[in-house]
């Protein structure tokens, strides 16, 4: 954990109190089962929004907290360990869309409804299932957007999307023109095909050229925090059942086998962690980002991948069972390893970064 | 550690800083600029130079190569901070610590927090100065990492110990002048009966015989004692104390070999720069093994990601006043990426990456062979990674023993 200022500290603990009490795994399977396309708690979110969480990132002109960075991903990372299904993410990245590249008339408009969660915002991005950072597939011409976006995330819930199109981002609002078909994916979370059929979009003109890659990088950069909470939450779950299961009359911790790749993990959840906050800090301090990006979905991805499948192994049969929360953290864990870039495209752009 | 606290500086950084730079200016010999002694660990000293033995002095005098060592023991007494200014006005003038070894790493930030004032009067002044070398008494062929199964034995003779026994991977024993080694005082105790002793390499009964590793080169011995006469004021705490002490020692031990860093070090050039030296580059410079490239992204990624962590695990340290968890993994994670290193690094210059000697091969390759082959000793001692694998199991994870 990087060392924190007192700001930092207290909105960690509030959101690690909240998460812990009022939105454990249980609150996720109560809305799984409910079947609400949005796959989120729309009292939980406005719960969150209450407490300033949509708004970290925002100036506090337009209504934020202006709290930074690592602040959004302190909270992000508690979401995460209980698989809190939110839109805060989607938000947080589309008002940042909106911060790099809106004029002022499109921040006074969004902003503040975004940071106090009257509104919900998503990115619509990428034009193929497996994210390769190109786009181009969607048209902008005459102020109208045509073209679909196969994965969009919080589709369900959202009220606006940041569309990447072959003229730049575009900002169009849910409504005439834009349809949404379901794509039902393994983490049960909202995921659609969005179509834009001559759907009213409005430019997002005054950022800079290279826009649309770095709005990549800090959508990388969260959603490896929401990648951290899970790893830590699988870690520790997986070392209490090892504490408690016992086998051949002994517990399980008990095994030198087991002990020894725990360890291991452990190492590399350290790791997975020191690669996450330095992409956080890359963001507040504006510098380095693009390659602490690739640096922290890579790693993330990396770890997440092996705590979750080493994690499901350990628990051994009852993992495999719709009763205990490892497969949640599994699937969801897979989902997130495809957002924003796999660890081979990543680490080809990391190679180019490099010059090499 | 009481005797490392922080001192107070009465001196503004700006201050001080103009104060290294005119040391540097004074006393810094222009033909050192450049060079570091990160060799001579594996390789052995080598016959000191006018210049570097000017430059030693100097160092010493100041007591700026032991830094936040405390003034009156001959340390630099800095603050933090100045240390830092410190490192970064040497780094600008291409100056290298000349103090340095196990005396620096190890012994002496034990001595200062278990040495009684007299010991830490009579041995810290010379490591200050890097006059005298120390080497480690530890393992035996049977206690490796079984450490607390060593044999040596000192037996209590009135006013002073007889030292008798063996110890192995004594590293530098040949070239040392004294040796601070784990001893038995109590055969009924397998912990309570260690004691840790201090035993001049030059005392009657001492043998040092080295020992050929598989990189050719012999920096680690076999120390047999026999009958050796130790007086009893070389004994550091209380009699039966020493397994607590050296545990303490193993970890500034542990603190400085996490760096596999030193081994990375050693080979300069980036993996990607390497690969673009001896492999096949596109018209745009980049390495055109599509699957190479990746391999090298993916270690660097993790080396930078190990590196970010060895900088959280000071920053915690420092902000908590006591050890951060995550120091457990730094050992283990930084010598293992260091081996992958030094081989990817062979696998990218193929039979170039493999010189032992001779004609054909650069001195940079021949040294890389064989930083490859000692960087394989860096997982095994000061704790092999199975050994730091249980005590993260059991002290950090809190799992159990086996009944």
């Amino acid at each position: 954990m990087a060392v924190l200022n007192d700001e930092q500290i207290m909105l960690r603990d509030m959101a690690r109190e909240w998460t812990q009490n009022e939105s454990p795994v249980t609150e996720w399977r109560k809305v799984r089962s409910g079947g609400d396309e949005r796959a989120f708690d729309p009292a939980a979110f406005r719960t969150m929004a209450e407490m300033g969480w949509a708004g970290i990132i925002i100036p506090e002109d337009h209504g934020g907290s202006d709290f930074g960075w690592m602040s959004a991903g302190l909270v992000v990372e508690e979401l995460g360990k209980t698989l809190t299904a939110s839109p805060i993410v989607a938000s947080t990245l589309a008002a940042s869309a909106i911060m790099l590249a809106g004029s002022d008339e499109q921040k006074a408009k969004y902003l503040p409804k975004l940071a106090s969660g009257e509104i919900i915002g998503t990115l619509a991005v990428d034009d193929t299932p497996r994210h390769d950072g190109r786009t181009g597939g969607t048209s902008a011409s005459g102020g109208k957007l045509n073209g679909t976006k196969p994965f969009v995330h919080e589709a369900h819930g959202a009220d606006i999307f940041i569309a990447a199109t072959d003229d730049g981002l575009y900002i169009a609002e849910k409504g005439e023109g834009v349809s949404l078909s379901t794509r039902k994916l393994a983490d049960a979370r909202s995921h659609a095909a969005v179509t834009f059929a001559d759907a009213p979009g409005e430019k997002l003109a005054e950022g800079p050229d290279d826009a649309l890659d770095q709005l990549l990088d800090r959508a990388r950069i969260l959603t490896a925090c929401e990648m951290l909470g899970m790893a830590q939450a699988v870690f520790d779950t997986t070392l209490d059942y090892l504490k408690q299961r016992v086998q051949f009359n002994q517990v399980l911790a008990t095994f030198q086998a087991l002990q020894h790749r725990m360890a291991d993990l452990f190492g590399d959840l350290a790791m997975m962690r020191s690669a996450v906050e330095g992409g956080l800090q890359a963001l507040d301090a504006g510098f380095g980002i693009p390659r602490a990006a690739c640096m922290a979905k890579v790693t993330a991805n990396d770890t997440l991948h092996k705590i979750s499948r080493e994690g499901l192994q350990l628990h051994g049969g009852i993992g495999m069972t719709d009763e205990y929360d490892i497969g949640f953290y599994l699937k969801r864990a897979r989902t997130l390893e495809a957002d924003w870039g796999s660890s081979a495209m990543l680490r080809n752009r990391f190679a180019d970064i490099g010059g090499y | 550690m009481a005797s490392l606290a922080e001192p107070e500086s009465r001196v503004s950084d700006d201050d001080f800083r103009e104060e290294v730079q005119d040391f540097l200016a004074k006393n810094f010999p222009p033909e050192l600029k450049g060079k570091s002694n990160a060799l001579s660990a594996l390789e052995g000293p080598t016959e000191e130079s006018p210049a570097e033995r000017a430059w030693r002095e100097a160092m010493g005098a100041k007591g700026w190569g032991t830094p936040t060592w405390p003034a009156e023991y001959g340390g630099g007494g800095l603050t933090r901070r100045q240390t830092a200014i410190l490192n970064e006005e040497m780094a600008r003038a291409g100056a290298h610590n000349p103090i340095g070894g196990m005396g620096v790493m190890m012994f002496g930030p034990t001595l200062l927090e278990y040495g009684s004032e007299e010991q830490k009067q009579e041995h810290i002044p010379p490591i200050c100065r890097g006059e005298i070398r120390w080497c480690q008494g530890y393992s035996e062929p049977n206690a490796g990492s079984d450490l607390a199964n060593l044999q040596t034995m000192a037996e209590d003779k009135g006013d002073h110990y007889l030292v008798n026994g063996q110890k192995t991977w004594t590293s530098g024993g040949q070239w040392a002048d004294k040796c601070f080694c784990l001893v038995r005082t109590d055969r009924s105790d397998k912990h309570r009966g260690i004691s840790f002793l201090l035993i001049d390499m030059d005392a009657e009964g001492v043998e040092v015989r080295p020992i050929r590793m598989i990189s050719g080169v012999s920096p680690f011995c076999e120390t047999f004692f026999t009958d050796v006469k130790v007086p009893k004021e070389n004994l550091v705490g209380e009699e039966g104390q020493g397994w607590t002490i050296g545990k303490r020692l193993l970890q500034h031990e542990r603190t400085n070999l996490s760096g596999g860093g030193a081994m990375a070090r050693l080979m300069g050039a980036s993996l990607a720069d390497i690969a673009k030296k001896y492999v096949e580059t596109t018209d745009d410079g980049e390495i055109a093994d599509r699957v190479l490239r990746d391999r090298i992204a993916d270690f660097e990624i993790r080396w930078n990601a190990f590196l970010l962590t060895a900088r959280r695990a000071g920053e915690e340290s420092k902000a908590s006043g006591g050890v951060s968890e995550i120091s457990s993994v730094l050992k283990k994670l930084g010598t293992k990426l260091g081996q992958e290193r030094a081989e990817l690094a062979i696998e990218i210059m193929g039979f170039q990456g493999l010189g032992w000697e001779g004609e054909g091969f650069t001195e940079s390759e021949l040294q890389g062979t064989r930083g490859w082959l000692f960087g394989k000793a860096t997982t095994i001692y000061g704790g092999s990674t199975e050994v730091q694998n249980n005590i993260i199991a059991k002290r950090v994870l809190g799992m159990l023993d086996h009944q």
